[in-house]
């Protein structure tokens, strides 16, 4: 099982290196997106999966993450500062805001991290002097990779652009596997499980609380700075909260416990989101009927299921 | 100034009124349910449509189009929660928050099909033209009787949850759902009446707003914001706490478009986070 799961992953990667020498360009844009959702809904499951947690208000530290990646940008074209400074900017708003959040769990966690979402959201609409308000920001330079006197590479082809975000992606996915299996982890998914044994035991629940929204808020800054060098413009609909509701969704779609969830999920998003696309202007009727069905009736995500199901029907055999 | 202020507070409180009909029903719905609806603010939005299509479009009566788009709200309230809410309420919080999520891109788009995307006002009800003159300034009518109306269904509220049959059942399965059941509460067909009774006031909200405000897609998802935002503030399954909350925000949002433009929105995020460093549980919670 294990040697299968390597190769299988190992295909993975080489085919996601491989892919731009034979796709087009709508393929290598629909796959950015697919990685940046990706890594947006994985930092989210850190919160929801691991620490028991559900965040309805990502979103804002996407859009944190993006204005202040365009921000850069528009000053000083350098790619990597860009999703340097998105990536805090990330992590610091939401270390600062999770400073009130974790002191709240369930139901009451979800609305606050709901309306903080939205307070980001109302800045990036009305504040028009630094955000742009509803026209947001445009003109974004997709800025050429430079570390002084080492490299250079241009970035305006997509296939470029798409190295770039696929091996940034790559690092950031490995990292958070890492911290998954780390004490650091362990100790999230005992405060998941029963919170005052943790607490017992010696360890300040909210730190560790606090810890892990922070990361996720770092890891949708991360996400949200590579839209901005991909699409040329910012606008306040990514603060949204309906977008916080995509890596729920991704993440529900996939699985919860499991830490492929996400990134399957995201896959599954664009797949029925294209398809769908194709017939009918009004898509999103559809998609909640999707939604609806899956937790009606198929809880549990597709990777438990094919783990469950078919894994062990084909071991059967 | 004070005048400005005195006069900005009475348009704040007749704002607050829509509010606290969205805010009831979230709160009844969450207290005696326990499943935190986001799609509430769909029905607010559907009711709105409702009403325009039958005052509007078809010319009928405004009272008899409030009745009808009320019925119309609650046929939709008996199906969400038969068919779908009654399967919801045993399972993780997350599935529930997107279940009802999902509906609300269903409903959101829905209209958009049905309606077009394009925000629209009918015309105000001829006995309501006119002004009151208030502190020098012109003081619709019918702000007024918005006023009256929401303090109205809060009294009502009142008296059905603490003087009738129906409202003991509320609270009592509210407070020990196994107990209730135990000495004879028929408990779904009772939640399946406050569901409705809860989607009936959001209709109503929607439905009073629509001479005065805009009817368009998304009314809905702006509102439900503002109403998670007044349960916070009023502690969560409080309904006293609910009303002071609703008008804490109402004439915060009145304010701030007076005084701070840019930041209306803004101030009363500022306010819910004082509230919590303050009292975590809410003004009113336990």
């Amino acid at each position: 099982m294990k040697r299968i799961k390597f190769f299988l992953l190992l295909a993975l990667v080489i085919f996601l290196f491989s892919l731009p020498a034979f796709s087009g360009k709508y393929i290598l844009y629909i796959t950015i997106h697919i990685l940046i959702l990706s890594v947006f809904a994985l930092g989210f499951n850190l919160l929801l999966g691991y620490t028991g947690l559900l965040s309805f208000g990502q979103a804002g530290f996407f859009a944190m993450g993006a204005y202040a990646c365009a921000k850069i940008l528009l000053i000083l074209p350098s790619l990597l500062l860009g999703t340097m400074t998105g990536m805090i900017a990330g992590a610091l708003a939401a270390f600062l805001l999770g400073f009130l959040c974790v002191r709240h769990t369930r139901i009451y966690f979800s609305m606050l991290t709901l309306s903080f979402g939205m307070m980001i959201y109302s800045l990036a609409w009305k504040w028009r002097e630094v955000t742009g308000g509803d026209d947001g920001l445009v003109g974004i330079p997709r800025a050429p990779l430079e570390i002084p006197g080492v490299l250079s590479i241009n970035m305006n082809p997509m296939g470029n652009y798409y190295y770039y975000v696929l091996v940034i992606s790559l690092v950031a996915i490995y990292l958070l596997y890492r911290l998954i299996h780390s004490p650091f982890g362990l100790t999230l998914k005992g405060i998941r499980e029963s919170e005052s044994r943790v607490a017992y035991a010696g360890i300040s629940v909210r730190h560790y609380r606090l810890l892990s929204f922070t990361i996720a808020g770092l890891y949708a800054g991360l996400a949200g700075s590579f839209l901005p060098p991909l699409e040329n413009t910012v606008t306040p609909p990514i603060a949204h909260w309906t977008h916080s509701a995509e890596p729920v969704m991704v993440t529900l779609l996939g699985g919860i416990h499991t830490f492929s969830g996400p990134i399957v999920g995201s896959i599954v998003f664009y797949i029925i989101k294209d398809i769908i696309v194709r017939y009918t202007q009004y898509w999103l009727i559809w998609f909640g009927a999707i939604i609806v069905f899956l937790v009606l009736v198929f809880r549990g995500g597709i990777v438990i299921f094919l783990i469950e199901r078919i894994w062990s029907f084909m071991n059967r055999r | 100034m004070i005048e400005k202020l005195l006069f900005q507070t009475l348009i704040g409180l007749s704002f607050s009124m829509y509010l606290w009909l969205l805010a009831a029903g979230l709160t009844l719905v969450f207290g005696v349910l326990g499943v935190l609806n986001f799609a509430h603010g769909s029905l607010f939005m559907l009711g709105a449509y409702a009403t325009f299509t039958f005052y509007g479009k078809l010319g009928l009566n405004f009272w008899l189009s409030i009745f009808l788009s009320l019925l119309c709200v609650g046929g939709i309230g008996v199906i969400l929660e038969c068919l779908f809410f009654r399967r919801i309420y045993h399972i993780d919080l997350p599935y529930q928050l997107i279940l009802t999520f999902g509906f609300i891109l269903i409903f959101d788009d829905l209209v958009k099909m049905v309606w077009g995307g394009v925000a629209m006002i009918p015309p105000m009800p001829r006995f309501f033209e006119g002004n009151f003159n208030i502190l020098g300034r012109p003081f619709p009518y019918y702000n007024i009787f918005i006023i009256c109306a929401g303090i109205g269904v809060a009294l009502l509220l009142w008296m059905i949850l603490e003087k009738t049959w129906w409202g003991r059942m509320i609270r009592a399965s509210a407070s020990d759902r196994e107990m209730a059941s135990a000495i004879g509460i028929n408990i779904p067909i009772l939640f399946t009446n406050v569901f409705v009774f809860a989607a009936m006031l959001a209709a109503l909200g929607g439905a009073l707003g629509t001479p005065v405000r805009v009817v368009a897609p998304g009314i809905g998802t702006a509102m439900i914001i503002q109403a998670f935002v007044i349960t916070v503030i009023g502690g969560l399954g409080n309904l006293k706490g609910a009303f002071v909350g609703a008008i804490i925000v109402g004439i915060l949002t009145s304010y701030g478009i007076l005084l701070f433009p840019i930041f209306e929105l803004f101030i009363i995020f500022v306010v819910m986070a004082i509230v919590l460093m303050v009292k975590p549980q809410g003004l009113f919670g336990k």
